[in-house]
């Protein structure tokens, strides 16, 4: 049985399961639990061009079936990790994939530009739903010309496989998908978690520092499935769906939609080992259906 | 290592204010190697209300059997303390650093605990025993009915208390207590919040050093996420991986 995925040209994942940007830290922080060669890919957490500290604490709060963040990109910055987490990750033997965000489209170029010499960085997931600072704090991922603005900086300044990892948070996804297309992106990642909020009653307060933050986990899947269904019925390129996977069911689910490959992102929080349960869960699935290759069920919705 | 084990309770003791003392095997047979201060992280078993895990401080292991003391604070700790024995839980375990071991085996040495934030100061009181240090400890609660384990913590120095109205030792929180002014060479400190930041801040004006055990809220507790930070001198640290245990030089405590 087949469980390879081609994402990009010379982009091909061992198998469908990617880890998702910001839950999985750069991948060591799992490895007493996963045997990290035996997942399609991992995508590291947002990388920006300076440093940032993020938002202040508290950054989370429990919601029925999920969580909200409001993590807010704290990460040492691209230099820190071209000079220092690199090396580290280098040599683990599946796809790293680096998410970048930015404040602008100049931001994204720059990331793009410092990534560009790193053989063993498989492609960029780009975050477009961080706030471009000079049209008032709007998302790029909630206008089309936002999304194909960022995608264009990428694309003009990284050579490898570009994957734009569009926002929920917007009234038709399909057509910033296909803004994203048009603009050079080679696949599409969705969803991000969606924008929320939570009130603690007793205090009377809002439970995150910053008010609203990302919902994700199972409560946002059928929405996530939706969103992938209509974006790969409407788009040429491969789609990675993801939102609330908790099981293999749940990612058979996205690849019947029209995912060719998935990200786990809070469901490693739940179970540190979920990843590779995944991929095992998919294969049993094939065998018991006598599916050869995932093409033959991709999309059959 | 870490690693996530099934754990099979042995015992679960009933104590008043809804707290419970639960002992648990690993099913493997095989307890694995932990460091007093740090913790461990639950997944509550058939309850929504708590969709992710709870991080429990260890709070002793002996005889193979790993104690966990553990306040029903909401829906989580709820169903937990309401579990019997025979029953399993999933945990992902040791997690986190440990206290620091004093320099010297003379070292004057205070552990200050308040409500359940006794729990990790047991296990460290009973580990710097046996390695032939001589732990003090200072034990505040609200009530004589709060303060539990106490037997326990005998066997390992001398207990003094506190409690809110006087029904056992002095009346006052742990900073009324004569014992936290004599000559100490560190604290050890772990409890609610307000009653951390008193320490620290006696601690420093008595130039004493001081280590204290967080509780910030968490989802992976593996230093993935970056949900459970505190502000230190170095920047937003994982409470998770960075601590939970702090030397409060470097907090940014004293500067709110
Ligand atoms: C490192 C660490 C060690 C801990 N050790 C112990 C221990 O030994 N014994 C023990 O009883 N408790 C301990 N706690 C606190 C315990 O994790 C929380 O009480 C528990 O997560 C609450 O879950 P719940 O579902 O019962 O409550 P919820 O219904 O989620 O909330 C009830 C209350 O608990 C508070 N709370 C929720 N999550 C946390 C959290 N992660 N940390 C602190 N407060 C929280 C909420 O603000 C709320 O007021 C520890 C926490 C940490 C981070
Ligand atoms: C704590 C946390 C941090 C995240 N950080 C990032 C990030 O840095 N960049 C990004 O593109 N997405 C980030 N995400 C979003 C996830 O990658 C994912 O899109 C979302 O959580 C939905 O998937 P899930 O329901 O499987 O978690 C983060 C999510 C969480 C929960
Ligand atoms: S709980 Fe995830 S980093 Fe601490």
């Amino acid at each position: 049985m087949n469980l390879k995925v081609k994402i990009a040209p010379g982009l091909e994942l061992r198998n469908p399961v990617i880890t998702a940007s910001g839950t999985f830290g750069y991948g060591p922080e799992y490895a007493d639990f996963v045997d990290l060669s035996r997942l399609g890919g991992i995508i590291v957490k947002g990388t920006t061009l300076e440093p940032r500290q993020g938002n202040p604490y508290p950054r989370i709060a429990e919601t029925p079936s999920g969580m909200l963040n409001a993590v807010g990109l704290q990460n040492p910055g691209v230099d820190a990790f071209v000079n220092m987490t690199y090396r580290i990750i280098r040599d683990i033997d599946t796809a790293v994939i680096v998410n970048i965000s930015g404040s602008s489209p100049e931001d994204y170029a720059e990331v793009s530009r410092r990534l560009s010499g790193l053989d063993r960085i498989a492609a960029i997931e780009v975050n477009i739903s961080c706030p471009n600072v000079k049209s008032g704090g709007m998302a790029f991922g909630t206008s089309t010309d936002g999304a194909a603005m960022v995608t264009k900086a990428v694309r003009e300044n990284y050579d490898g496989p570009v994957i734009v990892k569009l926002s929920p948070n917007v009234t038709d996804i399909v057509s910033i998908a296909k803004a994203a297309e048009d603009a050079g992106a080679d696949a599409l990642s969705l969803t991000n978690t969606f924008l929320g909020m939570a009130v603690d009653v007793e205090r009377m307060k809002p439970l995150l520092s910053t008010v609203t933050g990302g919902l994700s986990g199972p409560c946002i899947r059928p929405i996530a499935v939706r969103m992938v269904w209509q974006v790969a019925k409407a788009v040429q390129v491969p789609v990675i769906g993801l939102g609330g996977i908790m099981n293999g069911r749940d990612a058979l689910e996205f690849i019947m939609a029209g995912a060719t490959a998935i990200q786990v992102g809070t469901a490693n929080f739940i179970d540190p080992a979920v990843s590779v349960r995944i991929v095992d869960e998919i294969r049993e699935f094939c065998d018991r259906h006598g599916v050869a290759d995932l093409s033959e069920i991709r999309g059959i919705i | 290592m870490k690693e996530k084990s099934l754990f099979e309770i042995i015992d679960i003791e009933s104590l008043p204010l809804g707290n419970a003392l639960m002992k648990l095997r690993p099913c493997s047979g095989k307890m694995p190697d932990m460091e007093p201060g740090q913790f461990v992280n639950i997944l509550v078993p058939d309850t929504p209300g708590a969709f992710l895990r709870r991080p429990i401080s260890i709070c002793n292991v002996c005889d193979g059997l790993l104690w966990l003391f553990i306040k029903a604070a909401g829906t989580g700790t709820r169903h937990l303390c309401s579990m019997k024995a025979g029953e399993k839980l999933d945990i992902v375990l040791p997690l986190g650093n440990g206290f620091t071991m004093p320099e010297s085996k003379d070292a004057r040495i205070l552990l200050i605990g308040g409500g359940v934030g006794i729990a990790p100061l047991l296990y460290f009181g009973i580990r710097l025993r046996e390695q032939g240090y001589n732990p003090r400890f200072l034990l505040g609660g609200a009530t004589a009915d709060s303060l539990q384990l106490l037997d326990e913590f005998k066997k390992a120095g001398e207990v003094y208390i506190t409690t809110d109205d006087g029904s056992c030792g002095v009346r006052g929180t742990v900073l009324a207590h004569d014992i936290i002014r004599s000559q100490t060479d560190r604290f050890y400190c772990c409890g609610p919040t307000p009653m951390m930041k008193g320490v620290a801040a006696l601690a420093r004006e008595m130039n004493v050093d001081c280590e204290v055990s967080l509780e910030n809220r968490m989802a992976c507790g593996l230093g993935a996420c970056l949900c459970c930070v505190e502000d230190t001198i170095e920047g937003h640290r994982c409470v998770c991986s960075w601590g939970p245990v702090f030397n409060t030089k470097e907090l940014k405590w004293h500067e709110s």
